[in-house]
């Protein structure tokens, strides 16, 4: 350290190097978090080099260092707690959707088959109305001249095969 | 190769040398030595010295005085011994004598002098809180120019001492301006200006003392 204050390059990278598991090993007794031990390091090692000057060889270095590593570790443990404060667990982040019954409705049909399946089960005029406008998003005339029912009869179609399918879901669904 | 080892790199790419700080204790003798320079030609200058020497003729006004200027000195040195990283933590326990002497003395003088609230220098009461904090500025200003420099690692009890120390010091040279006798609304008032010194001094910490 006295060769680092004096501005020896390499005497200092290789001080770095060696103080830095000492360094960690005082950041896990704060913290089991491999990222917060790695972090108090670095913030330990930033501080060391900021404050290098305040070193007084006539006294022991481990203690200098120690007092600085445990003092980043109480600060990140503070500000580790400080931000779990402002921050709320949700549970549900990983479900697709808000609403859980949608999510079991979503995981009961399992596969593309079984919504296939399930499309079979429809009247042909049903099935073939909510493939054209849902699934093709064709607009309602195209979809009338594609498939030569009226617009009125899609629409009415349409309304009833969902009406159907939701029928046919509440069944599977517990 | 980890972001660790990175830093060190570049720690190590951009090092300068550096000049080693003297020991905090012959810093806080440096700074008391010039600020009590500096305060005693203003006193001679402005105070009135043959009313101060009556009043120190009173033993009670006498260990107020001591008090307030013991929490003071041993505020400052205090600090300076917290500013750096491997220096004893017990320092805090320095200035908590002077501190008691301090208000155990001016206690014994409210016990005597009442509330105060009546007393005929009641109006003064005020300008006290108004001259310590007015004091505590410019000698907050020097002794944070040198606290700075070792840009403490916890920068809360630096902070407080530190201010603490300016605000004992504004209140002893309060002393040779304040010809009547202390009361509870004295204290209270002296009390008060003490507190928004440390307040103002801890909320502002991190930029008096550079810890960033």
């Amino acid at each position: 350290m006295i060769a680092a204050q004096a501005g020896d390059r390499a005497a200092y990278e290789r001080l770095l190097r060696d103080v830095t598991p000492y360094i960690r090993s005082i950041a896990r007794g704060r913290s089991r978090n491999p990222a917060d031990v790695e972090e108090i390091a670095q913030e330990t090692l930033l501080t060391v080099h900021r404050v290098r000057h305040t070193y007084d060889p006539r006294r022991p270095f481990t203690p200098w260092l120690a007092a600085i590593a445990s003092r980043r570790s109480i600060d990140a443990l503070r500000r580790r707690m400080r931000l779990s404060k402002h921050e709320t667990a949700d549970d549900g982040a990983s479900e697709t959707f808000a609403d859980a019954a949608a999510n079991s409705e979503v995981e009961a049909l399992g596969s593309a088959e079984e919504v296939r399946e399930l499309l079979r089960k429809l009247p042909a005029r049903q099935r073939e109305a909510l493939e054209i406008v849902k699934l093709k998003e064709m607009s309602l005339a195209e979809a009338s001249a594609v498939s030569g029912q009226s617009v009125a009869a899609l629409k009415v179609n349409v309304h009833r095969a969902l009406k159907a399918l939701r029928g046919m879901f509440s069944d599977r669904v517990p | 190769v980890s972001r660790t080892d990175e830093l060190i790199a570049s720690l190590a790419a951009g090092l300068q040398p550096v000049q080693r700080m003297r020991p905090p204790n012959r810093r806080a003798l440096s700074w008391l030595s010039v600020t009590l320079l500096v305060v005693a030609m203003a006193l001679a200058w402005f105070a009135s010295m043959d009313v101060m020497r009556q009043r120190l003729g009173v033993t009670r006004i006498a260990l107020e005085s001591i008090g307030s200027a013991l929490t003071a000195i041993t505020a400052v040195l205090a600090a300076f011994e917290l500013s750096v990283p491997d220096h004893s933590r017990r320092w805090v326990w320095l200035p908590v004598l002077p501190l008691l002497l301090w208000m155990s003395a001016s206690g014994a003088g409210c016990l005597q002098n009442g509330l105060g609230l009546h007393s005929p220098f009641a109006h003064h009461t005020p300008s006290c809180f108004a001259f310590i904090i007015a004091v505590s500025v410019p000698l907050s200003v020097g002794l944070f120019w040198m606290l700075r420099r070792a840009h403490p690692i916890a920068p809360l009890p630096v902070a407080a001492f530190g201010t603490l120390g300016v605000a004992a010091m504004s209140a002893t040279v309060l002393q040779f301006f304040h010809p009547f006798d202390i009361t509870w609304l004295d204290l209270g008032f002296h009390l008060a200006a003490v507190l928004v010194v440390m307040g103002v001094g801890a909320a502002l910490r991190n930029w008096l003392l550079a810890t960033r």
